[in-house]
């Protein structure tokens, strides 16, 4: 049972921050120029694409707010401001004390400094417990915890922007963004709530994170490549990035002279079993499937979440190849993975992207990524986790 | 016959299964016995040495086997122990297919010390260890399965296969109101008609040194030690901070109408949730008390009742100074005179603050309240606070005549959750 069905989902605003810049234009630029910014020597091997410098302040203009965050959440604080912002309801109390929030979190960062001086420490102490217990006490600074907890996202934004109507933190990898988006889109449609701020936040450059990913291989080493191009070398580039989208009651919006951006029309999300070979082609193909009879194929592209990693990327392979007319993106390629908030970013994208008309240029040479001519009315984003969760959506242009 | 609908003309949502774990032992039976005999499951903690620390005492769960230990494998143990209970009361389904999605509350998850110094001892780092060395070790391919454990999505995962809930399962955190958005999400997707059913959940098994380091950094424990029994105090005036303790529940919510067709007892209604985000500051509430007066009334509201109908009120009730004091400015302002009348306990004086779990294990509680018409106490209330004039059921169980029920989650990041719960459908 679904329920899309009762009230019409615009999404008024979005709020994204990446290595490609801030805001629409500059993604934009960026996008249509297919030059990806991705670093290979800071976190080498690893490759990682690098935040563009924020203005901080124009987002978060007390200092202290900024000291109590640690860069993640001072990635998506921002990013939450931007889309508050572009959805016209920053500043407005009263629409903002019932603005409803999910937000797709991880964790925060550690102290690096700190845990290399312990395990430094416990190699050579004759009570590696107490010596543990006696630095932790000593070393760890009594806010970095707010900093780590995964609801403390939200909590920033609801004591810098003023966002109180409801603050609910899912976690768990690219699904949680998903998720998050599906819930708060269900619960518009339902009538439960009549506008909601929704996304994440990640900071890709950082020891502790990668380390999570090193553990399971995950990551793509030496060289960049686009996404489609490392089913040799498979490996996900992790990318810092903070995307929020402001979703709302047609009637909400028009009622307080909103414009759309986009409509977000139907969204699904579901949990392919991995231990059998082409389920996720499968899972895919099942949501596909259910969204089919809304779409204008001549006006419709993909904009894939693939993560470069395996098999993940190759069954989301095989199953485009089934709809070898419709263009396809990954937005991967050009601002790396962000895991939770990624398919937040790439609903933002689409919606910017059906908004103008336009899709952005190819950046592949393994084929996978075709020029499109005619304009561009919709957009279906896809997500696959790099080891569980697939998600859809359809972003639609609002005429 | 009841009506299936609630007075907003929204489908009723029922509770059919519970299961519970908490220091004080597994399953229902068990736990309420403890509470009616006002005994605390805190203890001095022997899972790891102590020394040095401030707080000596937790309410762990030893009892349940986690093996290789971690917070988010004892979490996880101790989830599928609360959901086998749940599902079998509830009898719905099979064992290895739940009829709707999951909500799983969870506690952070992170790599933690041992796993770190285990990859730091394979590193073969001379000298200091940097994380150079830790990334060098963790790519070579032999610490795979620690990958996914620290994944924030893997318990919902593990949970998922082996019930065999439908679609996506959702990890959620409001930290320590998580198990209360967990039902709220259950509750919601009923009502909009998304499911029959959903199994929502809550557990947390962190007590480990560095999140008991975390909170004492912050002040929030309590440093009393002993005798750890009586460490937990809340509404006195000597509270000095709450227990961190671990546990787990599970409900089973049921569209009333399936349930009813399906032949199902009905444990409890959620008849009403309420939320208000605090947007005053990282730990402490806004001193007004709006968002958590405005938590209270929206949940009472969403129930279709006034204050007026409000029987009983399960507390948040940590222990802290400030949220002790918090839960009282809230509740007055809402209750108005009558708050002095209204009992009000606090399950964590006996089992500590399960922290993620806690919405969860004390809505169950609340649920058992209302079953056995008598009321679990607050512990340990020997010196009462004058500040905060409350009936809070002290130090014995009593017996009282409760229709409807609040039950109280509030955490950090200002986040604030309310249930009302009622033992029959209306």
């Amino acid at each position: 049972m679904q329920s899309e069905r009762n009230h019409e989902v615009w999404i008024t605003g979005t709020g994204i921050v990446s290595c490609l810049g801030e805001g629409p234009q500059a993604h934009s630029e960026r996008l249509a120029q297919a030059q990806p910014a991705a670093d290979t020597a800071a976190f080498a091997p690893y490759v990682v694409h690098p935040l563009a410098p924020l203005a901080l302040e124009k987002q978060i203009p007390k200092k202290g707010d900024q000291r109590q965050m640690e860069p993640w959440q001072r990635i998506g604080t921002y990013a939450a401001g931007l889309a508050l912002e572009s959805a016209g309801l920053k500043g407005h109390g009263e629409l903002l004390e019932h603005t409803d929030m999910i937000v797709a979190a991880g964790g925060g960062e550690r102290d690096l400094a700190v845990d290399q001086t312990i395990l430094t420490g416990l190699r050579s102490t004759k009570a590696p417990a107490h010596y543990l217990n006696e630095r932790l006490m000593q070393d760890l600074r009594p806010t970095l915890f707010l900093a780590q907890l995964s609801n403390l996202l939200a909590g920033n934004i609801s004591i810098v922007h003023g966002v109180t109507g409801s603050s609910r933190t899912f976690m768990g990898e690219e699904s949680s963004g998903v998720d998050a988006l599906r819930i708060a889109m269900s619960r518009v449609a339902a009538g439960q709530s009549a506008v909601a701020l929704v996304g994440g936040s990640q900071n890709a450059e950082r020891n502790d994170m990668l380390m999570l990913y090193a553990l399971g291989s995950f990551l793509l080493k030496d060289r960049y490549r686009p996404v489609w191009e490392r089913s040799a070398q498979p490996g996900v580039a992790p990318g810092s990035l903070g995307a929020f989208v402001v979703i709302e009651a047609r009637e909400h919006a028009v009622a307080r002279g909103a414009t759309p951006i986009a409509r977000l029309s139907a969204l699904r999300s579901a949990r392919a079993d991995r231990r059998d070979a082409g389920a996720i082609t499968r899972s895919l193909a099942e949501m596909w499937q259910q969204l089919e009879p809304r779409y204008d194929a001549k006006h419709l592209a993909v904009i894939s979440g693939a993560t470069g990693v395996e098999p993940a990327t190759g069954e989301e392979r095989a199953f485009l190849s089934q709809h070898p007319d419709i263009a396809v993106r990954a937005t991967g390629s050009h601002l790396g993975h962000g895991l939770e908030p990624q398919f937040v970013m790439n609903v933002a994208i689409a919606a910017l992207a059906v908004g103008r008309g336009i899709l952005f240029p190819p950046c592949d040479g393994s084929g996978m990524e075709q020029a499109m001519e005619g304009p561009l009315t919709q957009v279906a984003v896809t997500s696959v986790g790099h080891w569980r969760g697939e998600g859809l959506a359809l972003v639609e242009a609002v005429h | 016959m009841a009506a299936l609908r609630d007075k907003a003309g929204r489908p009723i949502v029922v509770v059919t299964g519970m299961g519970v774990v908490t220091s004080n032992g597994a399953g229902q039976s068990e736990n309420w016995q403890q509470l009616m005999a006002g005994r605390s499951g805190i203890r001095t903690i022997t899972r790891f040495p102590t020394e040095g620390l401030k707080t000596r005492v937790a309410g762990t769960v030893d009892f349940v086997k986690a093996e290789p230990f971690s917070a988010p494998e004892l979490a996880e143990r101790m989830a599928q122990l609360a959901i086998d209970d749940a599902i079998g009361q509830a009898a719905i389904g099979s064992r290895s297919r739940f009829p709707g999605p999951l909500f799983l509350a969870v506690g952070p998850i992170e790599l933690e010390w041992p796993q770190r110094q285990e990859i730091a001892d394979v590193s073969g780092a001379n000298g200091a260890v940097t994380y150079d060395d830790l990334l060098r070790a963790a790519d070579g391919g032999g610490f795979r399965r620690y990958h996914e454990r620290f994944l924030f999505g893997s318990i919902a995962d593990h949970l998922a296969d082996t019930f065999g809930t439908q679609g996506s399962p959702i990890s959620l955190s409001t930290a320590c109101a998580s198990g209360a958005t967990a039902i709220q999400l259950g509750v919601e997707a009923i009502r909009r008609g998304d499911t029959d059913a959903a199994l929502c959940v809550a557990t947390d098994g962190s007590v480990n040194p560095e999140s008991l380091i975390r909170f004492s950094l912050l002040s929030a424990l309590s440093s009393s030690n002993d005798p750890p029994g009586e460490v937990a105090k809340p509404f006195s005036k000597n509270r000095d901070g709450f227990v961190i303790a671990e546990g787990a529940g599970a409900l089973v919510l049921e569209r009333l109408e399936t349930a009813k067709a399906r032949g199902a007892s009905i444990l409890g209604v959620i008849e009403g949730c309420g939320e208000m985000a605090d947007s005053f500051h990282r730990t402490r509430s806004s001193p007004d008390g709006k968002p958590i007066i405005g938590c209270v009334s929206n949940a009472i509201a969403d129930a279709g009742l006034t204050p007026d109908d409000i029987d009983y009120i399960n507390a948040h009730g940590t222990g802290t100074p400030e949220n002790d004091k918090m839960e009282f400015v809230g509740v007055a302002a809402v209750f108005g005179e009558r708050v002095k009348a209204v009992p009000i306990s606090s399950n964590k004086s006996m089992i500590g603050h399960t922290l993620s779990a806690a919405g969860a294990v004390e809505a169950i509680f609340t649920l058992l309240t209302l079953e056995h018409q008598r009321i679990p106490p607050t512990i340990n209330y020997r010196v009462p606070d004058p500040a905060i004039p409350l009936d809070v059921v002290p130090n014995a169980s009593r017996d009282a005549r409760i229709v409807h029920a609040l039950s109280n989650s509030f955490g950090f990041g200002g986040q604030n959750v309310s249930l009302v719960l009622a033992r029959e459908p209306a």
